[in-house]
C-alpha cells in the first residue's frame, strides 16, 4: 500500500521544526518593525546570516567554527532533557546541572591544574550529583523535579559563583584564562582548528557531542534498558506491574540526563572559549535553550544535532543586529522569540496530523477497495 | 406520516489501514426502542458508534435523522443533533468532581462568570429523576467504577441528548450496579429515548433489549426482534457457529500447595480500616479457587498483596514454600506468578507500544529478547509475538507492529492473557479474566484455565461474574469487607446461597 509521505514521522518532524522556524522568524521581524521600521529587514537578515555577514571566506569559517563550539554544549543540554523527557520528567534542572559542570572542570582546571580528561569526568560527575539530588527527591520524596530542579539551579549558580571566586582574576569578576593558568585542562583540538582557518577553539567538543547524541538514540531505540525507560514514561503503573524497578529508573534516568548536561559544560568552558563570570545573577541560557532545542529536534537525539546547531546560529547571529537601530537587547530577544515559537513543534504536529487523516483516510480507501473487492471475488462465501 | 426511525445508519463502510472495520453496515434505530449491537471482539461495534457519533468519518454510507439526511463531523454536531455516547473506556477527567465532568464545555454562565449553582440543581434533578445516585462534588479518581459510569450517563442527559449510545456498559459494573443500570435505561426508554446498546453479555440484551443486530468481522449479518429470538441463535449468529456455554471439566486432583496466604492483612488506600482483614487461604496445583464477592470488598487489594504491586500490612505469603511476602514484582514474576489485572489500560498494556512490545512486557528482559549489552533483538520479538497471535487469535489491523492503543478492547484483553498464560506460570492469578470478551472468546478463556489446571498449574481466579464463579473453579471463596466468610463447592451451592454471603447476610468460619 502506498504510503502517504506527510504520514512518516521523520519527514513530519522536519517539516514542523522548519515551519516554527519561519514563523519565528516572521514574528521577530514584526517586532523589529514597530521598533524601527528602517532597519527591520536588515536586521533579521543579519540575525539569519550569522557569521556569513563576513565577506571572505577565511572569516566566514573562523566564525562557524565560533558557533560550533557553542553548539556542543548546547546539543549536551538538549540531549539532557530529551532523554529525561522520554521517561516522563521535565529536567529544567539541565540549567543548573550544566553549571556545576562548568565550576567543577574550572576549578579543578585553575586550582588543582588538572589535566583535561580527569576534568571533564569531575563535570560529569557534579552533573550526576546534582541530576541524583532530584531523582532521589522524586522518587522517595514524591518531590516534582521541575520544583527540585529550579531550586537547584539556583543553589548550583551561587555556589559556582563563591567556589570560583577563588580563582578569578584580582582586577575582574573573571575567572582566570585557561589558556594562561590552566592550559594542561584545555580540550585536545585534534587538528580541527585548522578546518576553521586556525579556529583553536575548536575540538575534541564536537565530535564527542555528535557521539553522544548517536549514543543516546541507540540506548532509546535498540536497548533493554531504553524500552524500560520509555515504557515507564508512556504508562508508569504498567512498568510497575511488570516488574521495572520504577524508582531506580527515576534515579538512574536523572543521573544520566544530569550527567549530560555537566558534560556540556566541560565541554564549553574546557576550550578556553569563555571565563566564568563571578557575579553572574541569572543562569545562562544554555540550559533553558536546551529545553527548546530538544523539542525543535522533534525529541530525536540525531535531530537534536541539527536544532542545537541552528539554535546556536541564530542566537549568535542576534549579536550581528545594528546597534545604533536597536537597543543592545534586542538580539536577544530576536533569538529568545525565535527560540520560544520553537517550543511549539508539538502543536503544529497535531495540527498537520488531524488535517492529514482525512485526506489520507480517502486514499487508503480507494486502495482497499480495490484489495477487498479482488478478495471477495477470490474468497466467495465462507 | 410519522417516521419511525429516529436514526438511520444507511451503507456504512469505514475502512482503517489493513482492516475493513464497518463493512456496509445498515442499522435502524427506531424512537423509543432499545436496540442491542452484537458481535465479537473487533467485529467493528466500537467503530460504528463512533462513527455516529462523530469520531470517525465514514468512507462511504449516509446518516439519517428522522428521516433527513445530516452530517456529523465531530462530536459537536452529534450534540447539537441530540446523540450523546458512554464509551467504552470512560472519558472522563480524573482530577475533576462528578459535577464539573457533567458540565465540562457547556458550562452555564452569567456575563462570563460559571453559574454552578443552576446547573447543580439541573443535574440534582436529572438523578433524581432516573435514579442516578451520585455524589456531584467527588472528585471522579476516587469514586468507582459504577459511579463514574453514572457520570457519563448524566453528561448525556444534562445535554437534553435523545439519542444515547452505550458502549459496553456493564463490562465494567457490579451484578447489582447492571441490575439498576438496566432499569435505568428501560426508564430513559420509556421517556421516548433511543438507546444503542453494546454488550457482549446475551442475558442482558435478551432481558431489556427490543432489537438486535449482529455484526461479524465487519459484516451485518442481520436484525431480529428479541421476542422472537433465543440466546442461543443469538450467539450462533455473532460467531457462526453453537457455543457452548458450560464449562466442560474433569473432576480435579490437587497436589501440593501452591499459594499459602497466612493472616494476611492489607491497608486501604480508600478509607482508615484494612481492606484485607486476617485472610488465609491455600491454592493447590491443579485446582482453580476462585475469589468472588461484590466489586470493592477487598479484592483488588488482596491481588496487590499477591502479586506486589502494594505492600502487606501483615501476614505471610508463600509461593511453593518460599516466603514471598517482601519480594519484589519482579522476583514474584521469576518465581512464576502470572497476572492478568483487573484494569487492562492502567497496567496491563503500553497502549502507545506496539503489539510485540507488549507482548514481551514480562520478558523482555530474558535473553531471548535482549542479548549481550541489552540491546534487544528485534527479530526474535517479532517471531515471539507472531506465534502468540497466531495462537490465542488477537485480531488486529496490522499484526505485530500495530499500535495497542487503536486494538479493539476485547483484543486488547486477548494479547494480555495470552502473554501472561504463555509464561507458563506455576500460579495464574487472573483477575476477571473475560471482562469484555465475546462469548466465543469467553469459551476459550475458559479452557484455558481449564488447561492450565489440568497442566498441575495453580489458578486463583477473581469474578463479579456469578455464572463465572459457578462454571469455572473447583473451589469458591466469598470475600466480604475484607474477610473470608465462606468456602464452598460449586457443585454444592446455588447463586442465591452464594448471593446472600456476598451481601454479609451470612458467614461461615473459615480455615484455611
Ligand atoms: N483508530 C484505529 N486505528 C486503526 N484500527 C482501528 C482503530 N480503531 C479500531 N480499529 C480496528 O478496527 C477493528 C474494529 O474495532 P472495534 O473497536 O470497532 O471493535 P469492537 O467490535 O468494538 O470490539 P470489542 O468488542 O473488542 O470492543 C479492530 O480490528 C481494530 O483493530
Ligand atoms: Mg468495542
Amino acid at each position: 500500500m502506498k504510503k502517504n509521505f506527510l504520514k512518516n514521522s521523520i519527514v513530519q518532524s522536519i517539516l514542523t521544526s522548519l515551519i516554527c522556524i519561519v514563523l519565528g522568524m516572521i514574528i521577530g521581524f514584526i517586532v523589529l518593525l514597530f521598533i524601527n521600521p528602517a532597519g527591520a529587514a536588515e536586521a533579521i537578515i543579519s540575525v539569519a546570516k550569522n557569521f556569513l555577514t563576513y565577506n571572505s571566506a577565511n572569516m566566514q569559517l573562523k566564525y562557524l567554527g565560533n558557533t560550533l563550539v557553542k553548539t556542543a554544549p548546547l546539543l549536551m543540554c538538549a540531549l539532557s532533557v530529551l532523554f529525561s523527557y522520554k521517561v516522563g520528567l521535565f529536567n529544567i534542572g539541565a540549567a543548573g546541572q550544566y553549571v556545576v559542570g562548568a565550576c567543577a572542570c574550572l576549578y579543578a582546571a585553575l586550582a588543582w591544574k588538572w589535566s583535561w580528561l580527569p576534568c571533564m569526568l569531575l563535570a560529569v560527575l557534579a552533573g550526576a550529583v546534582f541530576g541524583a539530588i532530584s531523582g532521589i527527591l522524586k522518587s522517595y520524596f514524591n518531590v516534582n523535579e521541575v520544583i527540585s530542579g529550579i531550586m537547584l539551579n539556583w543553589i548550583g549558580l551561587y555556589s559556582t559563583n563563591m567556589i570560583l571566586s577563588n580563582v578569578k582574576e584580582a582586577a575582574s569578576p573573571y575567572t582566570y584564562q585557561l589558556t594562561a593558568a590552566g592550559e594542561q585542562a584545555l580540550l585536545p583540538t585534534l587538528g580541527l582548528g585548522a578546518l576553521f582557518n586556525k579556529n583553536q577553539y575548536v575540538g575534541l567538543a564536537l565530535p564527542l557531542s555528535v557521539l553522544m547524541a548517536v549514543l543516546i538514540w541507540a540506548i532509546l531505540a535498540k536497548t533493554k534498558f531504553g524500552y524500560e525507560l520509555k515504557a515507564t514514561g508512556f504508562n508508569k503503573n504498567a512498568a510497575k506491574y511488570s516488574g521495572m524497578a520504577e524508582k531506580r529508573n527515576i534515579i538512574l534516568t536523572l543521573v544520566i540526563g544530569g550527567a549530560l548536561a555537566g558534560l556540556g559544560g566541560s565541554l564549553l568552558y574546557q576550550t578556553g572559549y569563555e571565563q566564568w563570570q563571578c557575579t553572574h545573577s541569572s543562569l545562562p541560557a544554555m540550559g533553558f535553550n536546551g529545553i527548546a532545542a530538544a523539542f525543535l529536534g522533534g525529541l530525536n537525539p540525531i535531530g537534536t544535532i541539527f536544532s542545537s546547531f541552528f539554535i546556536q546560529h541564530i542566537t549568535a547571529g542576534g549579536a550581528y543586529v545594528d546597534k545604533t537601530m536597536y537597543c543592545s537587547q534586542i538580539s536577544d530577544l530576536i533569538s529568545a522569540i525565535i527560540v520560544y515559537l520553537c517550543g511549539f513543534v508539538g502543536f503544529f504536529k497535531y495540527a498537520m496530523n488531524s488535517r492529514i487523516e482525512k485526506s489520507e483516510a480517502k486514499a487508503a480507501a480507494k486502495e482497499m477497495g480495490k484489495e477487498a473487492a479482488a478478495e471477495n471475488k477470490k474468497g466467495g462465501k465462507e | 406520516m410519522e417516521q419511525p426511525y429516529a436514526i438511520e445508519m444507511l451503507n456504512i463502510t469505514k475502512r482503517f489501514p489493513g482492516i475493513v472495520a464497518n463493512d456496509n453496515i445498515t442499522i435502524q434505530l427506531k424512537k423509543g426502542e432499545i436496540h442491542a449491537l452484537l458481535g465479537e471482539n473487533g467485529a467493528g461495534k466500537s467503530t460504528l458508534m463512533s462513527v455516529l457519533f462523530g469520531l470517525y468519518q465514514p468512507e462511504e454510507g449516509k446518516i439519517r435523522k428522522d428521516g433527513k439526511d445530516v452530517k456529523i463531523e465531530n462530536p459537536n454536531d452529534a450534540n447539537d443533533l441530540g446523540i450523546g455516547m458512554v464509551h467504552q473506556h470512560f472519558k472522563l477527567v480524573e482530577c475533576f468532581s462528578v459535577l464539573d465532568n457533567i458540565i465540562l464545555g457547556v458550562e452555564p454562565n452569567k456575563l462570563g462568570f460559571l453559574n454552578k449553582a443552576e446547573a447543580r440543581k439541573k443535574v440534582t434533578e436529572l438523578s433524581e429523576k432516573y435514579g442516578l445516585h451520585i455524589n456531584p462534588d467527588a472528585l471522579i479518581e476516587d469514586i468507582t467504577v459504577g459511579m463514574q459510569q453514572r457520570t457519563e450517563i448524566l453528561k448525556m442527559l444534562y445535554r437534553d441528548n435523545e439519542i444515547l449510545i452505550f458502549d459496553e456498559p456493564t463490562a465494567v459494573l457490579t451484578p447489582q450496579e447492571i441490575t439498576e443500570l438496566m432499569q435505568i435505561m428501560k426508564n430513559l426508554a420509556a421517556e421516548g429515548k433511543s438507546i444503542l446498546f453494546i454488550s457482549h453479555k446475551l442475558g442482558e440484551i435478551m432481558s431489556v433489549a427490543d432489537r438486535c443486530s449482529v455484526l461479524r468481522k465487519g459484516k451485518y449479518i442481520g436484525t431480529v426482534n428479541i421476542a422472537d429470538t433465543s440466546a442461543e441463535e443469538l450467539s450462533a449468529m455473532m460467531v457462526g457457529r453453537n457455543v457452548n456455554f458450560h464449562v466442560h471439566k474433569e473432576e480435579a486432583k490437587p497436589g501440593k500447595v501452591v499459594l499459602d496466604v497466612q493472616n494476611l492483612t492489607v491497608a486501604s488506600n480508600l478509607h482508615k480500616n484494612d481492606a484485607v482483614k486476617n485472610v488465609s487461604f491455600k491454592v493447590r496445583e491443579g485446582e482453580i479457587v476462585c475469589v468472588a464477592g461484590i466489586d470493592g470488598n477487598g479484592q483488588t487489594e488482596l491481588v496487590y498483596a499477591l502479586t506486589g504491586l502494594e505492600a502487606a500490612a501483615g501476614g505471610r505469603i508463600e509461593l511453593l514454600g518460599q516466603d514471598i511476602t517482601n519480594l519484589s514484582i519482579r522476583k514474584r514474576n521469576d518465581m512464576g506468578i502470572s497476572h492478568i489485572p483487573e484494569d487492562r489500560h492502567k497496567h496491563g498494556l503500553v497502549l502507545d507500544y506496539s503489539l510485540e512490545d507488549n507482548m514481551i512486557l514480562k520478558r523482555y528482559y530474558e535473553p531471548e529478547f535482549s542479548g549481550k549489552f541489552g540491546i534487544m533483538n528485534k527479530a526474535n520479538i517479532r517471531k515471539y509475538a507472531e506465534r502468540l497471535i497466531e495462537q490465542y487469535d488477537v485480531r488486529s489491523g496490522q499484526g505485530a507492529a500495530t499500535t495497542a492503543r487503536s486494538m479493539s478492547g476485547g483484543n486488547q484483553q486477548k494479547a494480555i492473557i495470552a502473554r501472561e498464560i504463555d509464561k507458563n506460570p506455576e500460579l495464574l492469578i487472573a483477575v476477571q479474566p473475560t471482562r469484555g470478551l465475546d462469548v466465543g472468546a469467553i469459551e476459550y478463556i475458559h479452557k484455558q484455565l481449564v488447561a492450565q489446571r489440568d497442566a498441575g498449574k495453580a489458578v486463583l481466579l477473581v469474578s463479579l461474574e456469578l455464572d463465572e464463579v459457578m462454571d469455572v473453579p473447583d473451589r469458591i471463596l466469598v470475600m466480604h469487607q475484607g474477610e473470608i466468610v465462606g468456602e464452598f463447592d460449586p457443585k454444592n451451592v446455588t447463586q442465591e446461597e452464594l448471593g446472600l454471603y456476598m451481601a454479609g447476610a451470612k458467614k461461615d468460619k473459615v480455615e484455611a
